[in-house]
């Protein structure tokens, strides 16, 4: 491996089957979630399980990319119909126990929910 | 602006309007049924100009690759140009064999072909009539049989149905356009529970998945729930029975909201549903009917541990009547 070559979390996992998978289990929880449910409902269920995964391929460092303005325009309709902090912190948690479901170890965890949380302010618009 | 350029002639397109409501506002007739990008109805096909992505999603790549797509869901950017000509190619004559009452609201509708047409049972097709009056039909047959078979539920002032039930005769003939749809049995690991659930007219492609699967040698489980609101609202439950009755592995399972017997369940679908098929995990569901209802079963079978690939949905969604037109065209 090359210098600096850092496998990303997304590596580790195993890529696309991976992500495959764990948004079967990340989508399930967020519908779930009566506190948070309201902005995944989709008529739509395969596109919005599609944004989600692409939302977990980014945040496990897999080759999509988002830049900020990215995450302002795709998030100011749920800003506008009370999009939080609180909603935020649920979505992370939900983040962290899929992982964890499916045997993550901690640091790696931990490195996915850095990258998440760095889109809080973009994602809440401020 | 965008502009379209449909027989020679040029219209312009209001920001953010779509192909279809441009056209029907300039007095051109293209048909059209659920106008929300589901029922295939208002296919066209682009002669000249890129059409936007969204207007081709859920078409047959050889339908994209000759530039069809719908017209309801093209809402080209401002400046684009279009030439589209309409979908008469696709469609062929279909004759009526024969029309008969299978309930008090639902009406048999068979047609036959000059030739077969080739579908999976399950799909669904648009009979468009002479003067291009347009609604979208699941296919309840098998490609094997005949005759195309249609359930047509009579509408209070359906303009389709209400032709259908009293004006239209065997032997008259009308064109079909189609088929189309996803909601269909693949063979393969033939041990598997199958969920087949609907609500009215919803059982027409769950009557042909039900048939095609036995007949392809489905040997787990097949549960089938028809709701309807009244006892009124079931049909084909003899012929039901029976087959339940040959195909032991069959599980056949009326329920209605009110009015429930000996033999018919009374409660909600998914309430139904819950009591006899608690865990589904590892099966396959095809859900098919009132798309509100049909939303709701497969958001709660997604949460019971279904995986999204494994539910196949028809949600069926109201035509939008001429003196909405207008309305919705704003919105």
């Amino acid at each position: 491996m090359s210098v600096g070559a850092e496998k990303s979390v997304y590596e580790e996992l195993g890529g696309e089957p991976a992500m495959a998978a764990a948004v079967e289990v990340f989508y399930r929880r967020v519908l779930a979630d009566e506190h948070i449910s309201h902005f995944f409902e989709d008529v739509d269920m395969e596109r919005q399980a599609a944004k989600q995964k692409a939302f977990l391929t980014m945040v496990t460092g897999g080759p999509v990319h988002y830049s900020g303005l990215d995450m302002r325009a795709g998030h100011a309709h749920l800003v506008q119909r009370g999009l939080a902090d609180s909603h935020f912190d649920a979505v992370a948690g939900h983040l962290k126990a899929t992982l964890e479901e499916l045997g993550v170890a901690g640091p790696l965890v931990a490195r996915v929910l850095a990258i998440a949380e760095s889109a809080r302010a973009d994602v809440l618009g401020r | 602006m965008a502009k379209v350029k449909h027989e020679s002639s040029w219209y312009p397109l209001e920001p953010g309007e779509s192909v279809l409501d441009a056209l029907l506002r300039q007095g051109v007739v293209v048909p059209n049924s659920c106008r929300a990008g589901a029922c295939q109805s208002c296919l066209m096909r682009a002669m000249a100009g890129t059409v936007p992505e969204a207007a081709q999603v859920g078409l047959k790549e050889t339908l994209r690759a000759q530039g069809y797509f719908l017209a309801c869901a093209c809402r080209p950017p401002a400046g684009a140009v279009l030439e589209v000509t309409g979908a008469e190619a696709l469609r062929v004559p279909a004759r009526i064999t024969s029309l008969s009452a299978l309930s008090p609201s639902v009406l048999q509708v068979s047609l036959v072909t000059d030739s077969p047409l080739a579908y999976r049972a399950g799909q669904y097709l648009s009979l468009v009539r002479a003067d291009g009056l347009t609604r979208s039909y699941s296919l309840a047959s098998l490609p094997r049989e005949d005759a195309l078979e249609l359930h047509v539920r009579l509408h209070p002032g359906g303009a389709m149905s209400g032709w259908l039930a009293h004006d239209a005769r065997p032997g008259d003939v009308l064109d079909i356009q189609g088929p189309a749809g996803s909601c269909f049995y693949v063979p393969g690991r033939p041990e598997q529970p199958l969920l087949l659930a609907g609500t009215g007219t919803g059982l027409a492609p769950l009557y042909g998945i039900v048939r095609d699967a036995l007949e392809a040698g489905h040997t787990g489980p097949i549960w089938l729930f028809h709701g309807a609101r009244t006892p009124e609202g079931l049909y084909l439950t003899r012929e039901l029975r029976e087959l339940a009755e040959r195909y032991p592995q069959l599980h056949y399972r009326p329920g209605v909201l009110e009015g429930g017997t000996r033999d018919v369940a009374e409660g909600a679908l998914d309430v139904l549903i819950r009591a006899e098929c608690p865990r589904p995990v590892g099966w396959r569901a095809w859900l098919c009917g009132d798309g509100p209802l049909v939303l709701s079963l497969r958001k709660k079978l997604f949460l019971a541990g279904l995986p999204l690939k494994d539910l196949h949905v028809d949600a069926f969604l109201p035509s939008v009547p001429q003196a909405q037109r207008g309305i919705d065209a704003g919105a």
